[in-house]
């Protein structure tokens, strides 16, 4: 066991800390005013191979590796959480294109996705199918040489900005219902999006609902074999969790520093708020809940990136991490009192954006049943 | 970074568990019902090479890492928290000081019959009047010629009465503060030593909790532990080491809870099935699990950095802090799980929340570990 980062996954974390902190950071608070996509971020990222992290190099990635990845993310959340889930959900497309898709699938979309000509959607959740994944209703009917999808899809990440959208369809009702995996690309003939979601946070990212009115999807880009789309989509989770956990820690470690700021500079009863151990508490309760879900998200990534079974790992740095994340949000803004409610200062969008980490890619309630399921079939470890 | 075990660190794994199932798990309930001190399986770890883990194999040890360490603790924890907490004292609050700032003679002398487990080590810091506030010591030790003498009185002094030899603390310069504050190595057997009755406990019964009574005790020069006026720095390391003991400890407990609420949870029937299929029991025993892999990993951290000769304040504190108050919440959710029978002494569960309270308390509460969290988080950021 050993805590010592590579010497690459430390140069890319230093990296894409200080990338954060010069160029993310500062526009922060006008993307989340705008709710503009912040089109100039993801341009960096791509240029610095952020958006590939998980892609061989042989197809134009970076193939840094989930560890690094998710070092970065970290980092990349901690300047502007909106980058950090286009960033996330990009690098998860990539990442699942190369480990199911064919060569040929390979050498269309992982380019682009690495180099940013365009981003990686992943579309799982309908209007009626949110936890409940396995309840979707958009069908795709084998028609000559083509799929024909029907159906819709909700809160939908890059959905407008992305090269390619994974879809996950229903392909047989009966005996037994079979989902699987296509890959969508937006100037399809009968691919609708609807307007952007206006959000609590994460305003800066691009959320949407698509629709598909007999859309016809070639053979050929069938993700997988057809009835393995659930599995598929649960694969590509337990990363995208793991991914979560870490843009979670990021916004909270950004929330932490400017309470742990505030706290020096502002004084009360003729002394600093840092000198109350009310105030040292809090910090100290937020520094320890980061450091933990910080370890959780990295064990996990480390057992994705060894090639082991890791959706328990996945799920309980998940549910630590964002649930932690949202704690030390939210005594940063306390910390702030009512500087803490007001724009003018950053952490009551850090406590807005990083409500939805509890939420997206499965709530804290499913990741807990999972949790649960799999110490009770496999026992503590 | 790499989150596997050593073929080292999971030998000792396998060796302490089996040990602590066979020979251990079965004395527990007698041994907190009578109170008796495990003399036997004192012995047998001894025999083990677990009373001095960390330390070189010259000076009587396993020459085995903190994390080696960390691991035993766990799983001796787990089956019987009094006894664990025997081993944690002699490795970490006896070994751990002489190793550091002891001289060759006190290692050959001293640290070599309590590291293989021959003597018995404790360690008097408390006083009563000194418990959190540690450097207000009212023991004196005064010079005379080549002699100390000491006059004071400690208490909730573990091992006291069956401790060869204690690391004890004294002021040798009032004046001078907790700056006046000396080490010494002294032999229990020393005329004007007194160990006074063993204290009845709420929880880790059969360890044994004294009052040491010093009365014109004299101590010989060359049983000073470093140098006048270096004893807070000397107790304020050795109780950095000693925390991560104490993690491990709560992180054994905590994983006994779990365990007896997972094999309960299984077999209980109520309203026509295993509650464990009910979600209010599956997020409990999602939530201890979550809990104690975070847990794990802070103490594991800490443990990494010491044997790297890295400062590991911080993280002691954060793995004591978290460990602890996990292990509290979790034992309570054992209690919880098993409803009616968590409150009999048939069941362990009510044991294990008795025992883990102490873990909050003991080796700086959980109060004391906020305080140093955020003094380091002030100074560092």
């Amino acid at each position: 066991m050993t805590f010592l980062l590579s010497e690459e996954q430390a140069q890319i974390r230093d990296m894409v800390r200080s990338l954060a902190r010069k160029e993310f950071a500062p526009n922060a608070a006008e993307i989340d005013e705008q709710g503009r996509y912040p089109e100039e971020n993801m341009k960096l990222l791509a240029e610095l191979g952020l958006l590939g992290m998980l892609i061989p190099a042989s197809h134009g990635g970076s193939e840094a590796g989930p560890v690094a990845y998710n070092l970065a993310l970290a980092e990349v959340a901690r300047g502007c959480a909106s980058t950090g889930v286009g960033m996330a959900a990009t690098n998860m497309v990539g990442e699942t294109i190369a480990r199911f898709g064919t060569e040929e699938q390979k050498r269309r979309f992982l380019p682009a996705l690495a180099s940013g000509t365009g981003g990686g959607a992943f579309a799982l959740t309908e209007p009626a199918a949110g936890s409940d994944a396995f309840g979707i209703a958009t069908v795709a009917v084998p028609d000559g040489a083509d799929y024909v999808l029907n159906g819709g899809k909700a809160f939908i990440t890059n959905g407008t900005c992305a090269s390619v959208t994974i879809v996950m369809a229903v392909t047989r009702k009966e005996p037994e219902k079979r989902i699987s995996a296509f890959l969508v690309e937006p100037q399809t003939r009968g691919w609708f999006s609807g307007k952007p979601e206006r959000k609590m946070g994460l305003k800066g990212s691009n959320t949407v609902s698509l629709s598909f009115d007999d859309c016809r999807i070639p053979k050929g880009n069938l993700l997988g074999k057809e009835g393995e789309g659930f599995r598929i989509a649960m694969n590509a989770l337990d990363g995208g969790r793991v991914g979560i956990a870490s843009q979670s820690v990021g916004i909270a470690r950004a929330a932490l520093d400017a309470a742990i700021s505030f706290a020096r500079e502002r004084k009360q009863f003729g002394q600093p708020l840092s000198e109350f151990q009310a105030i040292q508490w809090m910090m100290a309760d937020s520094a320890t809940d980061l450091d933990a879900a910080e370890l959780l998200a990295l064990r996990a990534a480390y057992h994705q990136e060894t090639g082991r079974p890791f959706t328990r790992e996945a799920s309980i740095a998940k549910v630590f991490a964002t649930e932690a994340a949202y704690r030390a949000c939210h005594r940063a803004v306390q910390i702030h009192g009512g500087y803490g409610y007001i724009r003018e200062y950053p952490v009551e969008r850090h406590l807005r954006d990083v409500k939805v980490t509890s939420i997206y890619e499965g709530t804290s309630e499913i990741q807990r049943v999972i949790i649960a399921r799999d110490l009770l079939r496999e026992g503590c470890r | 970074m790499v989150f596997d075990l050593t073929e080292e660190q999971r030998m000792i794994q396998d060796m302490a568990r089996s040990f602590a199932q066979k020979e251990v798990l079965p004395k527990a309930a007698e041994l907190d019902e009578t109170g008796r001190f495990p003399e036997e399986l004192v012995r047998k770890m001894a025999d083990l090479g677990l009373m001095g883990v960390a330390v070189p194999e010259e000076y009587g040890g396993a020459g085995m890492d903190n994390i080696c360490y960390v691991i035993a603790m766990e799983e001796i924890a787990r089956a019987c928290a009094s006894t664990s907490v025997i081993l944690s004292v002699n490795n970490s609050l006896a070994c751990d000081p002489i190793l550091k700032f002891g001289s060759e003679e006190q290692r050959r002398g001293t640290l070599v019959p309590l590291a293989s487990g021959k003597h018995l080590g404790c360690f008097g810091l408390t006083e009563p009047g000194a418990g959190s506030d540690a450097g207000s010591q009212k023991t004196t030790a005064i010079r005379n010629g080549s002699r100390y003498i000491v006059n004071g009185t400690k208490n909730f002094i573990t091992n006291a009465p069956h401790a060869d030899t204690c690391i004890l603390f004294a002021m040798t310069d009032k004046e001078k503060g907790h700056k006046g504050i000396t080490a010494f190595i002294l032999d229990m057997k020393a005329k004007g030593v007194t160990v006074g009755k063993n204290e009845k406990k709420l929880g880790i019964s059969a360890s044994a909790t004294a009052s040491i009574i010093l009365e014109d005790v004299e101590i010989p020069e060359e049983n000073r532990l470093a140098n006048e006026g270096d004893g807070f720095k000397v107790a304020m390391h050795t109780l950095d080491g000693g925390r991560i003991g104490i993690a491990a400890q709560a992180i054994g407990i905590a994983r006994a809870s779990l365990e007896g609420a997972l094999a309960y949870a299984k077999e209980r029937k109520q309203f026509g099935q295993p509650i464990a299929n009910f979600q209010a029991i599956q997020w409990m025993l999602a939530d201890m699990a979550t809990e104690i892999d975070a847990s794990r990993l802070l103490a594991y951290r800490a443990a990494w950095l010491k044997d790297r000769n890295a400062r590991h304040s911080k993280e002691s504190s954060m793995a004591k802090l978290y460990a602890s108050e996990t292990a509290m919440r979790a034992s309570v959710k054992g209690i919880q799980i098993h409803g009616g029978y968590g409150y009999i002494k048939e069941y362990p569960a009510e044991r294990h929340f008795r025992d883990a309270k102490i873990t909050e308390i003991y080796e700086g509460t959980s109060e004391i570990q906020r305080l140093v969290i955020s003094a380091a988080l002030l100074k560092d950021g």
